[in-house]
């Protein structure tokens, strides 16, 4: 099997659907601006790795998914919980630790988990995902339901064994999973080339004779594409497939970081080709949308989202007596 | 005295002697389990039939399953685990098998990060219903690398249920409680039993209870806390004793976690004498932390100070006479013993 396949980024594409990823994608850009700012001024605390600039990814699987589709994801993975429908409310409130949030406040941010919303696990150990996502694909498969598993990561987490193991398993077992790898160039402070010997992830897919796209994961057409082709792939007995979605992380690692390691210009090209106001201009230009329909669901977003922080605000922390349940 | 286990649920009224190996009995709850409920199914290296899995635990059942529901996988342990606890999360009731027990190092991002915390990270929506089996001990001469009893690094992670078996019908039974219990348990078989030990075992679904122990053999002036295959090997020295007029009690832990500390420390208070018994390391061992929770519930009405016989603190070697002294021999267990009289 030849592993990196096309796909064409001048497929025509619903123009609802072009509206549909816009929509989730410009509320995960709202609620980081917003989360990045109460963090700038002490208004929020805890754990936070921002995922802005790699917007479009999930907002175009999420054009795919059922409701009844698992996702997992990772620390840096709430983009992945606001596209799969994780609500803000009860996602912010983990953020904060309170009781209000999805884990009763146990989990944080690196553990989100919302089965209601088909997220079934966030972990915090990176590449781990991977083999848990084909069990949840195994678990369909057994069951005899149509229910598609997408796992994401980054770049950095393909070069950890449970990748490597993973993809294999997949393969062997013609797994109903998705694996997304979000290569948004860095690992923490480290270049791609610089951790990882394949010119490109999907190179690695050869390996394990699976069926991969390289895509720009920026572009809506040809993520949506990748997703669409990979998804009915897994839905209807097709096997895995690895998605390499290129991004960029417009933000450091973690607020502290002072990206000293990315070089200025190709932040700056980055920033300019930011993917969520590209995407609402092509809506303009293109007529999809006006600009009060663009505004309208951009108030929505405004007002779930200071909703959702003033709820988490309001939320307690746990009693101290969850500390000893949920155990064993 | 030796008292079998009897379920409370066992229902079966026309008891036949079934005499049946520690391999047996296992296979037979691994049986007994796809038979009851279709979530149930295996995974793991080599375990389809003809073979059967390395020690014949699986004989047949590839055969009566299907290989969807006994399922090899490729040597990857971090995939077996992390595809049970995927499972698990999603539905299913899934038996892994790690080959052996010191493998689990090679897999123990996925059962200590994931299997063991999912339920408490998630506040209680996640349950993580798997069972992983593996096997292990010294004695087999297979030397550091194949031998190890980790159960203190299981017990020592909070999220995971340890259960030991000493006997077949225990192993039956125990087994069938892990694979419906929702919580992810890690059962350690110890090979040196799997066809040493022979024993009456139940027909059907058999279960017994885990957070249970069991005495072994009754006794009034000491008591012997072990698991596994130490329970032998305690019984063996009480028998000795009991010549010597040292009538000694053993109990068989049977589950580390849940621990039976109320049936621990009634034990101990009948006796006030107590000698732990493990296979493992004594340094860091569980038996650590049976002695201190003995000591600080019971320190006023000891005799004595309560005693710990572990292996030795090294490596498994391998020359057969290394092997036999790394164990916590019957000889070293009598020691303990008569130092407290
Ligand atoms: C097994 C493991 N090793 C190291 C870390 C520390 N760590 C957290 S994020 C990270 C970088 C991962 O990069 P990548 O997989 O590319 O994901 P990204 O953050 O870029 O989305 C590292 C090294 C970890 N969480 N887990």
């Amino acid at each position: 099997m030849t592993a990196t396949l096309e796909v064409d980024p001048t497929t025509d594409i619903d123009p609802q659907i072009l509206l549909g990823i816009y929509t989730i994608a410009a509320k995960i850009k709202m609620y980081d601006d917003t989360y990045i700012s109460m963090l700038q001024t002490g208004k929020a605390t805890g754990m936070y790795y921002s995922p802005r600039g790699q917007e479009i990814i999930p907002s175009a699987i999420a054009q795919v998914l059922t409701k009844e589709d698992y996702v997992l994801t990772i620390y840096r993975g709430i983009h992945d919980q606001i596209a799969k429908g994780v609500p803000l409310r009860e996602l912010t409130a983990e953020f904060f630790g309170r009781v209000g949030g999805t884990c009763k406040g146990k989990g944080g941010p690196m553990h989100v988990t919302h089965p209601e919303s088909g997220l079934i696990v966030t972990t915090g150990v990176v590449g781990s995902g991977l083999p848990i996502a084909n069990g949840v694909a195994l678990s369909a498969q057994m069951r005899g339901t149509d229910q598609v598993t997408v796992v994401n990561f980054g770049d950095g987490a393909t070069n950890i064994g449970a990748f490597h193991e993973a993809m294999n398993l997949a393969s062997v077992w013609n797994l109903p999973v998705v694996f997304v790898c979000q290569n948004n160039q860095y690992a923490e402070y480290t270049a791609f080339a610089q951790g990882t010997s394949a010119a490109q992830i999907t190179d690695r897919a050869i390996g394990y004779s699976m069926r991969a796209f390289h895509v720009n994961g920026n572009n809506p057409v040809e993520m949506y594409e990748a997703a669409r082709q990979a998804v009915d792939a897994a839905r209807t007995g097709g096997g895995p497939t690895l998605i390499e979605a290129d991004t960029y992380r417009f933000r450091g690692h973690t607020p502290q970081d002072p990206m000293e390691y990315m070089p200025k210009e190709e932040r700056a090209a980055a920033e300019a080709a930011d993917p969520v106001p590209a995407l609402r201009r092509r809506l303009l230009e293109e007529g999809i949308a006006t600009e009060e329909q663009l505004k309208d669901i951009e108030d929505a977003h405004r007002a779930e989202i200071d909703d959702a922080f003033a709820f988490a605000e309001a939320s307690p922390q746990p009693d101290l007596s969850e500390l000893h349940t949920d155990l064993v | 005295m030796t008292t079998q286990a009897q379920a409370p649920e066992s229902t079966d009224d026309t008891p036949q002697e079934r005499i049946l190996s520690m391999v047996q009995a296992i296979n037979e709850a691994l049986d007994v389990g796809m038979t009851i409920d279709e979530t149930v199914f295996e995974l793991g290296e080599d375990i389809q039939d003809p073979a059967g899995g390395g020690f014949k635990i699986h004989k047949g059942l590839s055969t009566k399953f299907g290989l969807e529901r006994v399922r090899p996988t490729p040597i990857s342990e971090q995939a077996i685990m992390g595809a049970a606890v995927g499972a698990a999360i999603a539905g299913m009731r899934p038996v892994a098998e790690i080959m052996l027990m010191n493998f689990l190092a090679v897999a123990s991002d996925q059962l200590i990060n994931h299997a063991a915390k999912l339920r408490y990270m998630s506040g209680g929506q996640t349950k993580v219903p798997l069972v992983v089996r593996t096997t292990t001990g010294a004695g087999g001469g297979f030397g550091a690398q194949h031998s190890d009893m980790l159960e203190a690094q299981l017990t020592h992670t909070p999220g995971l249920k340890v259960v030991v078996p000493s006997t077949p019908a225990d192993a039956k039974g125990l087994l069938l409680s892990s694979i419906f219990d929702d919580d992810p348990v890690v059962f350690v078989e110890m090979f040196m039993l799997y066809f040493t030990q022979k024993g009456h075992v139940p027909p059907g679904d058999y279960r017994v209870p885990l957070g249970k122990l069991r005495t072994a053999r009754e006794g009034s002036d000491v008591t012997l806390v072990s698991w596994g295959r130490q329970v032998h090997d305690c019984i063996g020295v009480a028998e000795k004793l009991a010549g010597d007029g040292i009538n000694a009690e053993v109990i068989d832990l049977r589950t580390l976690v849940p621990l039976d500390r109320e049936g621990l420390l009634n034990a101990v208070a009948g006796t006030k004498r107590a000698v732990i018994v493990h296979e493992a390391v004594r340094r860091g061992g569980y038996g650590a932390e049976l002695a201190a929770t003995i000591s600080e519930e019971l320190f006023g009405e000891l005799a004595g100070p309560v005693r710990r016989v572990g292996g030795a603190e090294t490596p498994v070697p391998y020359a057969r006479n290394l092997e036999a002294e790394y164990l916590p021999h019957a000889g070293r267990i009598e020691q303990a013993v008569r130092s407290l009289f």
